[in-house]
């Protein structure tokens, strides 16, 4: 059947769209794929870039480099392009790329609607970056402070670059919502016959729930900043006590969209781990169904614990027990995740590859967040955590870990695939080595100085917590720097390098390791039987 | 999915390639991890005085201790769990890897445990969740206890850009406190204030927060309290101190620029010290009264004497010292407009302040007080205009 | 395209300018309402050049479409898709007015009470607002926009409910008409419906006049005002979206290019006339009426 396959695809390449045409018009979700993942790749580096800054100016008490508005609008639009732009493609492109060769589908299900959801990224971007740059200009107004959780009335303090950075996140709604849409017509109509949706492969799964959660919740974070424009520009009064408004009601709306959120960026990353653990232990994954359970309870509980950013508005006693029991309860659908991970690699032949050695990276680091999440979780002690950096520190063992070396991995393991060449090894576990220790050196710390009371989104501090910022600061150059060996080793594989067979990965399982790599233009032209 | 029964499982020669390398990988695998977490442990637990600044700083208040209580127990509950977590996974990558050819158990997923792991897992975990949360709603209801008896003492807590504002309601005495320049406040730059919260121990004393502008935070680690000030609305929190002592603390919530120069220093004294403060402030109060309300007329040096010191503490966050500013959110008054042109319109600024921008209205201050800030602004930084505004100028500006 | 003979013929667009089209309409659109909001005066410009091009584009984008359908070359996967695309993007549309109507209730039900000294956050109204008493409709402790007459329901409102509401009816016939295949009741029954819409339309036009007017509420008057008009304002332009594209399909229909077995596109601009219709029972009821 495989054969059957290449044969006519063989027969079809001279029809295939070449040169710029091919990337502006594409219909071809592996194009799209790609160009997901190189956006992502240029957004890391930019609110990387913004990272290293941040770090540079909280390197020694006082105020060297930044004023402090540039520093909290760098602080912003790190945070918004590293979650928008960096790690919610790259898990697009991952989609993308592997979603139909998994399902065995001819390509996603709206291909002219996929290209869209594509480039309204890029629009976005440059929003967000006008919004960044808009004040430098004569007339441009004042920087955006707020943080990305762009709190009025802070947010209505601020000047014409706000209403810049409201119509991007409203780009990024439109682009994840038509892309959230596309993938699950995909997933539900587009199957290869014999493929129940308990057969479907994990990652699939994982998207599936994820584009529901990103239905469900980026629209009203849309409504929230369409609110926040209306305060700000006509005069109504949404957040404005005098006016009968609360600035809290903005928040609520924030944090319906932004808890999801975070489960949003972690799910296909559990995704790209339900594959790797697997192939390099050898096994299948353990608990499939549990799995698909945990992920759905995830999903339905991450929906209605919004309040845990917001512990200390003053919530009534009923409100904060049940915000605080709902959330510490979540620990038991990733917990049960993480368990299957472990058991996964229980009794497998396991090798260590790139791809598995970040795997176990994670499943170590993000179980480290999520604890510290768990102790956020709880109220009272919270009102000494809350926007300290100990907050800072959990949720980037979160967002790294769970989100970030999750897409690393995913690129390892799939790089052969779409490149149809090995990867250089060693220089992957090198890069895997820097990159984290690098993170362990930058964050871990932090854990201290925000026990000890340093607020985060300070551009200056008091001499006190200078030796963990001073480590702090280091750590984050070594695991900057660490990024550039990442491009180069992308760019050397995809320029050549060891022929890569289709099935690459010794115990590597599913349908896109029957398709040669790199695989044809269009691929399951003919849907394989499942049986 | 049973699909493509005909692949074996058997090494192909890349992936065999790889295989010696893994045992020195490993080796050094565990080191950086266990060593991180080692570090963990030795600080995180246990380390009940804030040496090293790596936990919280003492408790002041019962509460707090409370609060103290309930993260070293989640921390160490949660310590154990990442232990166990950490043994697992070490014991698994040691002894089940291809290079010690340890035969990959296709059926682990399928025996008794593969089938009932999806319940055992929950209830455990189930398990500690709710001690967790058990042993925290106690705490929590404490914290959410907010006293309404007679005998307790009503702290309003107000933030402004970037200062706070402590009103003692039962005594009627207003404290202004701001952030001290590095020059004058030294190591202690950021963590010092200029007036500080001055607090009687043993005594229930309850906090009002609010806003006048923006969200801000009251955060002081000894007290345990951080609460939100909301513009437009108010939120609680109490405190019973039970020790003397300085206690330092910040803002915490991000309320723009000076976000970070908004310390709070709270003076824990006994009650008798607090009584003797109290009665102090009152006297000033009145003193200061007196003096601006004499209709004097005051002479140029003086008012710029008296200005000086009035606009380096009130003034200088934004418009700097030096009368520079911080263009465009916080224009320079040297020779600005507004400093050298008609005193009318420079009075309605201060006093009224300007809508939509940071500035904010003045018109707390007394008639001298304002008269001596605007005189010193029209005369400083070569601005020389030689006007002398009198506080009756001022009390007609009103 | 040649794939189509093999891929289970499940059609795969050829390469199409239109996405990138309309990247850049929006990208317009939204640069210059950034700028016109702030003053800079080419913003008006840009908006208007941007929306051109953005119904241009909906205009050739949909030809297209319409060209591939009737040269028959979507297969029932095909068309399932796109059902199911529809479904979950008008789910989507749910969840936008669920922000707003969950505003009205937050601060109806919790954040009014508390600036009226009932509830948590009570000691509000004694420290900041003695006086101020919670009574809905509110423009808050600040009397934001002065005195107003809230808006009353049975006017205007109730008359408009009954427009929506039989435009339900009169496409459902429509409906029916195309299933079977009588274009005479199908054209009709789209033509009322259009015609009850564009009144709906006018009607609201009057409603805001009268209210901006003699009621002397506007989006200034505060929490009230605000809800009011966010809510109905949003309504307002799904209807007249709807209304245009039931237009477009009765262009369509004229060109008789729907059958009883392929009529995607009526359909799902029928669910979506039915989606406006429910939401607006949802605003009479919480924001005319109770
Ligand atoms: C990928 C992103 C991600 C993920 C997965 C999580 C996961 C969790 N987060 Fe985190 N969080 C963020 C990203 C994330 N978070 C971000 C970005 C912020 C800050 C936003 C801002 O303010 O800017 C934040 C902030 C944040 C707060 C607010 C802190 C504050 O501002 O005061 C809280 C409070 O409850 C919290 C809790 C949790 C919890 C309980 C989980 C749980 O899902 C964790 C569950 C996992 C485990 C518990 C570990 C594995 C389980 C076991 C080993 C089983 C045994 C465990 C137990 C019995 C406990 N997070
Ligand atoms: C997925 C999301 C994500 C990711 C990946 C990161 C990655 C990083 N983040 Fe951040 N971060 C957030 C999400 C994320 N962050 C959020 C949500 C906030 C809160 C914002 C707010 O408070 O509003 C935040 C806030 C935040 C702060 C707190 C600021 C403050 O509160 O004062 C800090 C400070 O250390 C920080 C640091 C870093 C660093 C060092 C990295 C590193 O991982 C970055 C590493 C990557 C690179 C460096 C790019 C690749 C390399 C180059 C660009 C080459 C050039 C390199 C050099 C010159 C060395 N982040
Ligand atoms: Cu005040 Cu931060
Ligand atoms: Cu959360």
């Amino acid at each position: 059947m495989t054969t059957t396959t290449l044969n006519h695809d063989e027969a079809h390449h001279h029809d295939n769209p070449t040169g710029w045409r091919r990337w502006l018009f594409s219909t071809n979700h592996k194009d799209i794929g790609t160009l997901y993942l190189l956006f992502a790749l240029t957004m890391l580096f930019l609110g990387g870039a913004s990272a290293m800054l941040i770090r540079l100016e909280l390197f020694q008490p006082g105020i060297q480099l930044l004023d402090p508005d540039l520093y909290n609008n760098l602080v912003t639009n790190h945070a918004l392009i590293m979650i928008f732009g960096a790690v919610m493609p790259a898990a697009a492109g991952l989609a993308n790329w592997m979603i139909p060769m998994m399902v065995g589908a001819p390509d996603m299900a709206l291909p002219r609607m996929n290209n869209l959801s594509f480039w309204i990224l890029p629009a976005a971007a440059t929003m967000l970056i006008l919004s960044f740059v808009v004040p430098f200009f004569p007339g441009g107004g004042t920087q955006i402070n707020t943080g990305w959780t762009l709190y009025p009335p802070l947010s209505v303090q601020v000047g014409m670059s706000m209403d810049f950075l409201i119509f991007a996140i409203h780009l990024l709604g439109i682009s994840s919502v038509l892309a959230s849409i596309n993938i699950i017509v995909t997933l539900l109509n587009m199957r290869a016959p014999g493929m129940t949706l308990m057969k479907m492969p994990m990652f699939c799964w994982t998207w599936l729930v994820t584009a529901f959660l990103l239905i469900l919740v980026v629209p009203v974070l849309a409504g929230g900043v369409t609110m926040l424009l209306f305060d700000r520009h006509f005069g109504t009064s949404f957040f404005d006590a005098a006016g009968g408004g609360d600035p809290v009601l903005f928040q609520h709306l924030f944090w319906f969209f932004g808890h999801p959120e975070v489960y949003i960026l972690l799910l296909p990353s559990i995704g790209v781990l339900s594959h790797v653990i697997p192939a390099f232990s050898r096994k299948p994954l353990f608990g499939y169904k549990s799995m698909v359970g945990a992920m759905l309870t995830v999903a339905t509980v991450g929906m209605v614990v919004w309040a845990h950013h917001q512990y200390t508005i003053g919530m009534s006693l009923g409100a904060v027990t049940y915000f605080m029991i709902g959330t510490i309860l979540i620990s038991i659908p990733v917990g049960l995740m993480i368990f299957n991970f472990i058991a996964t690699m229980w009794r497998g032949a396991m090798t260590f590859e790139t791809p598995m050695l970040f795997a176990v990276a994670i499943v170590l680091m993000f179980t480290f967040g999520g604890l510290s999440g768990v102790m956020l979780a709880v109220v009272p002690a919270d009102m000494q955590y809350h926007d300290s950096m100990f907050v800072v520190a959990h949720f980037h063992y979160v967002l790294m870990p769970g989100a970030v070396f999750g897409l690393f991995a995913g690129i390892f393991y799939w790089l052969p695939k779409w490149t149809g060449h090995m990867y250089d090894e060693k220089l992957g576990k090198i890069f895997f080595w820097t990159n984290v220790i690098g993170f362990n050196i930058t964050f871990f710390p932090q854990h201290f100085l925000g026990l000890a009371g340093m607020p985060r989104r300070i551009v200056d501090y008091n001499i006190m917590f200078t030796e963990f910022n001073v480590v702090s600061s280091i750590g984050a150059m070594i695991f900057g720097l660490s990024h550039l060996l990442l491009l180069y080793i992308v760019i050397k594989t995809i320029r050549g390098g060891k022929k890569a067979e289709s099935r690459a990965w010794e115990g590597a399982e599913g349908l896109e390791w029957e398709l040669d790599s790199p695989p044809a233009f269009h691929t399951w032209t003919v849907a394989p039987q499942i049986k | 999915m049973k699909f493509n029964k005909n692949h074996t499982r058997h090494g192909s020669a890349p992936v065999s390639a790889l295989q010696n390398k893994n045992k020195a990988v490993l080796h050094n695998m565990k080191l950086p991890l266990l060593a991180g977490l080692s570090i963990a442990l030795l600080t995180l637990s246990n380390v009940s005085k804030a040496e090293y600044g790596l936990n919280f700083p003492e408790p002041a208040a019962n509460v707090a201790q409370d609060i103290y209580n309930i993260h070293m127990l989640t921390m160490q509950i949660t310590t154990v769990l990442l232990l166990i977590v950490f043994g697992f996974v070490f014991y698994s990558l040691y002894y089940h890897r291809k290079s010690r050819g340890y035969p990959a158990d296709q059926n682990f997923h399928n025996s008794w445990f593969g089938n009932w792991s999806w319940v055992i897992v929950p209830v455990l975990v189930l398990g500690v969740d709710l001690t967790i949360a058990g042993k925290a709603d106690v705490v929590l209801k404490k914290v959410w206890d907010v006293p309404k008896d007679e005998n307790i003492l009503d702290v309003k807590v107000t933030g402004h850009q970037w200062w706070w504002e402590f009103d003692y309601l039962d005594h009627n005495i207003k404290v202004e406190s701001r952030y001290v320049p590095q020059e004058k406040s030294g190591d202690l730059y950021l963590r010092e204030v200029d007036n500080r919260l001055v607090l009687p121990t043993g005594q229930k004393i309850r906090f009002l927060h609010t806003s006048a502008d923006v969200l801000h935070a009251f955060w002081v680690p000894e007290l345990a309290v951080k609460k939100d000030a909301i513009p437009g609305y108010v939120t609680e929190t109490w405190a019973e101190l039970n020790r003397e002592g300085v206690f330092r603390g910040q803002c915490a919530e991000l309320c723009g620029t000076w976000h970070s120069r908004m310390p709070i220093v709270v003076e824990s004294v006994s009650p008798q010290q607090f009584a003797a403060w109290v009665d102090d402030q009152n006297a000033i109060k009145i003193a200061a009264a007196a003096e601006a309300s004499a209709d004097k007329t005051w002479s140029l040096d003086e008012l710029l004497t008296k200005g000086k010191a009035l606009y380096e503490t009130k003034c200088a966050a934004c418009h700097q010292v030096t009368g520079m500013g911080l263009p465009p959110a916080f224009p320079a008054l040297k020779g600005s407009a507004l400093a050298t042109g008609p005193i009318a319109d420079h009075l309605q600024i201060v006093i009224k302040g300007k809508e939509g921008t940071a500035m904010q209205p003045w018109g707390s201050l007394n008639d001298l007080e304002i008269a001596a800030i605007v005189t010193y602004e029209r005369n400083a930084w070569d601005n020389n205009t030689g006007d002398v505004v009198q506080p009756a100028d001022v009390k007609q500006a009103r | 395209m040649s794939v189509k003979e093999h891929n289970g013929d499940y059609f795969i667009p050829e390469p199409s300018p239109w996405p990138i089209i309309g990247m850049l309409s929006l990208l317009l659109t939204l640069f210059g309402g950034a700028l016109a909001m702030n003053g800079v005066s080419i913003g008006g410009f840009l908006v208007i050049a941007g929306l051109i091009l953005f119904f241009y584009l909906l205009y050739s984008w949909f030809r297209d479409v319409v060209m591939e359908n009737l040269s028959g070359k979507y297969s029932r996967q095909v068309d399932t898709s796109f059902r199911m695309g529809m479904f979950w993007f008008i789910a989507s549309e749910v969840f936008f007015f669920i922000s707003f109507f969950g505003a009205l209730f937050y601060i109806r039900n919790i954040a009014l009470p508390w600036l009226g000294g009932e509830g948590y956050l009570g000691m509000t109204n004694e420290i900041l607002y003695s006086g101020f008493e919670n009574v809905w409709p509110s423009h808050g402790p600040g009397e934001m926009g002065g005195d107003f007459t809230p808006m009353g329901a049975w006017g205007i409102p109730a008359i408009n409910t009954l427009i929506l509401l039989t435009s339900g009816a009169t496409i459902t016939w429509a409906h029916w008409g195309l299933k079977i295949d009588n274009q005479k009741q199908l054209v009709n029954g789209l033509i009322a419906t259009i015609a009850l819409g564009v009144f709906f339309v006018i009607l609201q036009g009057y409603e805001y006049g009268h209210a901006y007017h003699e009621l002397n509420l506007t989006l200034e008057t505060g929490a009230y005002g605000s809800t009011f008009y966010m809510l109905t304002g949003f309504h307002g332009f799904h209807v007249t979206m709807g209304a245009v594209m039931l237009m477009a399909i009765l262009g369509r229909s004229l060109k008789s290019h729907f059958s009883s077995h392929n009529h995607f596109a009526f359909e799902a601009v029928a669910w979506y006339w039915h989606f406006v219709d429910v939401v607006w029972l949802g605003l009479f009821v919480f924001v005319y009426w109770l």
